[in-house]
């Protein structure tokens, strides 16, 4: 089912307007109620022409796909964030910076993105507006149309409060081929700035820490700064966002992908002191938080100023930093040069990170 | 990080290195075999391998890490008693995180919660108690473990439920105590420890004078140690030291936190609340006496032992491990038949696999593999010779 009802918003007449302050399982019966909403909070935020023709799919033109690039890139990424709304965004503004970035870090131009929501009975619709907008308003600032959706309510306890899936299509520029086997001993690895500000943020957003700290989510599209890289750095062989799992486990991916070693420079890994502090107090690695603005990219040595001075020239990238190198010692293992002195493997994570008792 | 940051130099470990290659030189016994050094504690263990510390010392010293990772030592009977307690209906399971993952004899606590308990992750016992107040129609039981250094938090906590009436509230009672547990070590028959870094924060609890029997009676040296990487150089400068001149003393290089008595309004706490145990079984070690301690019957409303129904089984741990062995120093983690096989951080089968402060996930996680597998192949050369 797609979010747009059957029939379309009669022309001349004031769109609806959702009643009550709270999502009922009225909201995603296929009725007036629904009607409304979508009219009102979703139409109401995404105002494009491809969503506006309110067919159950999104059209597009394989000519005009074709301008940007010679291979289409897909991808999916469901948003279950909690709390929805953070220091620094919300799970509005992540779903559409997380899709955009997954498409970006293959080399593609991020073009559509589709959003699917599920909705707990009783979510505050103002909360859901003001998601929705935010939605819109990271949408619009990344240069991606949101051209299909869906609503689905289901029963208090059946979920938390709100889910967010969207998935997208980019088009991948020609000449541009990246991949995790493609890494080569003497290669360098770049970070485009400070680490683990987003797992902190969440961490701490969730407010059972008891600790005030200013930390934000880094939450930004990073298409323009790839853009800038790609153009800098054509021999660039891989590019992944560190979310989840944070750049430790994006270098052992890697790692092991490409059969070679990499050694990385504690004191040369750009990471907040807040962020340390905050590590420090509950026993975590800032190495294995998550980031929502963040990419780890492999370059060619010839290469490696020229990339890092074309991420520092773009806002997203003023703390881009090379961390390290790869070597063919110790295939498939990354291992750390600590600040203190010594060495240490950063190995891939197990299980989740859990604070030490002390 | 100011304060921190200090701790961590670079420079100043590069001295220190000098210094303790220079006593090395002078020490007589390390011409024949490593010297051993034993941390007692888990959180240095945990830094000697963050800071990858191993790596920079020279190879006349071995460090053994020993028994002071409380998540370790949990014997798997108590894990067992605390999924019970857990599957208890209208019940809050409430513990550490890194307990989470500590297997029992069927399932761990983050296996029990994905079935269904409800059991969730604390920072504090007064976070347990906060629940306990939130939830009144609810039992509140708050997983207490560890040693000397979370005694007194827990303890407290105690007290303020029975001073708020908080009757909802209760623990679930693991507190081990490290000095039967330090001097089991050194009466094992196969005890070949050369020196000891003394647990920092234990110590900031009970002070320095409980290990006076090490240098006393075992005539072992024993430095009271601080976390900070500097702090574990300068406890190994400090051991090697004593060595080098002859000397058995129980010394404190973490004096800007413990002092030389303890705390004693902490004290007091653990004194009110617990009692020793006849004994206490260890997963790896077995059973030691007074090494536990349970909740006095002045506190039994608060004392889950009592409240619900565990089984306190003795469950023995898998034939194959040898973490007791790996605890005493008298084997390497590489050295025991599991490692890094049947046994890893993932599938942990003994104790020193499960927590990060285990030595054997330390070595698993942190460690150079390969360099270990390549002792691993030398010490089992012998055997099949």
């Amino acid at each position: 089912m797609t979010m747009i009802d059957e029939q379309p918003p009669r022309a001349g007449k004031r769109p609806a307007t959702v009643q009550g302050s709270a999502i009922t399982l009225a909201h995603g019966g296929g009725g007036k109620a629904m009607h409304d909403l979508i009219e009102d909070v979703f139409l109401g935020s995404f105002d494009n022409a491809v969503l506006a023709t309110l067919e159950d799919q999104a059209r597009f033109s394989l000519a005009d796909l074709a301008r940007h690039g010679d291979r289409l890139a897909f991808t999916t990424d469901s948003y279950v964030v909690k709390p929805l709304e953070f220091p620094g965004g919300d799970i509005g503004k992540l779903a559409v910076c997380g899709t955009v970035n997954d498409l970006a870090v293959g080399g593609a131009i991020p073009l559509h993105l589709s959003c699917a929501v599920i909705l707990e009975e009783g979510l505050p619709i103002e909360l859901l507006r003001r998601i929705m907008r935010s939605m819109a308003v990271t949408a619009r600032a990344a240069g991606v149309q949101i051209v299909t959706g869906d609503t689905k309510v289901v029963e208090r306890g059946a979920c938390d409060r709100l889910y967010i899936n969207t998935a997208g299509i980019g088009v991948i520029r020609a000449g541009v081929e990246l991949g995790a086997d493609r890494g080569r001993p003497g290669d360098v690895v770049l970070v485009n700035g400070l680490l683990g500000d987003h797992g902190a943020a969440i961490l701490n957003a969730r407010g059972d820490l008891a600790l005030s700290t200013p930390i934000e989510s880094d939450c930004a599209a990073l298409h323009g700064l790839i853009g800038a890289l790609l153009a800098a750095a054509p021999g660039t062989r891989f590019l992944r966002d560190a979310t989840r799992g944070g750049v430790a486990t994006v270098l052992n991916e890697i790692a092991r992908a490409s059969r070679v070693g990499i050694e990385i420079a504690e004191n040369q890994t750009p990471i907040r002191s807040e962020v340390k502090g905050f590590c420090e107090i509950l026993g975590l690695d800032p190495l294995y938080l998550a980031n929502e603005g963040k990419i780890v990219c492999v370059v060619p040595e010839a290469e490696a100023d020229a990339a890092l001075a074309a991420m520092r020239a773009h806002p997203l990238g003023a703390g881009a930093a090379a961390i390290g190198r790869m070597t063919s010692k110790q295939p498939g293992r990354v291992v750390m040069h600590t600040g203190f002195g010594g060495r240490r493997i950063v190995d891939m994570l197990i299980g989740e990170q859990l604070p030490r008792i002390c | 990080m100011k304060f921190v940051d200090e701790f961590r130099d670079p420079d100043k470990a590069q001295f220190l290195l000098t210094e303790i290659r220079a006593l090395v030189g002078r020490i007589e016994r390390c011409r024949s075999r490593p010297l051993s050094i034993m941390e007692v504690c888990g959180g240095h263990t945990h830094a000697i391998f963050r800071y990858g510390i191993e790596t920079m010392l020279p190879e006349e010293i071995e460090l053994v890490h020993g028994p002071g990772c409380p998540v370790c030592v949990l014997p798997m009977g108590r894990v067992d008693d605390c999924i019970t307690i857990a599957q208890t209906p209208g019940t809050i399971f409430t513990t550490f995180g890194d307990a989470m993952r500590v297997p029992g004899s069927k399932q761990s606590l983050l296996q029990a919660k994905a079935d269904g308990a409800d059991v969730r992750m604390v920072y504090s016992p007064a976070d347990a108690l906060a629940l306990a107040r939130k939830h009144p129609d609810k039992q509140v039981v708050f997983f207490g473990l560890g040693f000397e250094t979370t005694m007194p938090s827990t303890a407290l906590t105690v007290l303020r439920a029975e001073a708020e009436r908080i009757d909802n509230f209760s623990l679930f009672c693991n507190h081990i105590t490290i000095i039967p547990t330090v001097k089991a070590i050194l009466d094992s028959p196969d005890f070949q420890i050369d020196g000891f870094l003394g647990p920092g924060h234990v110590s900031m609890v009970i002070g320095n004078t409980p290990y006076n029997f090490i240098a006393d009676h075992y005539r072992r040296p024993i430095v009271v140690a601080g976390f900070e990487p500097l702090d574990i150089l300068h406890s190994i400068w400090m051991v090697l030291k004593q060595l080098a001149e002859g000397r058995a003393e129980v010394e404190n290089q973490y004096s800007r936190i413990v002092p030389e008595h303890g705390n004693q309004v902490a004290l007091d706490a653990i004194g009110k609340v617990f009692e020793l145990r006849e004994f206490f079984e260890w997963r790896g070690l077995g059973s030691i006496d007074h090494s536990g301690v349970r909740m006095r019957k002045e506190y039994a409303r608060y004392d889950a032992e009592r409240k619900f129904k565990v089984l306190d089984a003795v469950i023995a741990d898998p034939k194959a491990c040898q973490c007791g062995e790996v605890l005493k120093g008298v084997l390497k983690p590489w050295g025991c038949k599991v490692f890094g096989t049947d046994c890893t951080p993932e599938t942990p089968m003994g104790a020193l696999m499960v927590s990060s402060e285990g030595a054997c996930a330390a070595y698993y996680r942190f460690g150079d593999l390969e360099k270990i597998h390549l002792k691993q192949v030398a010490a089992r050369a012998p055997e099949r010779a």
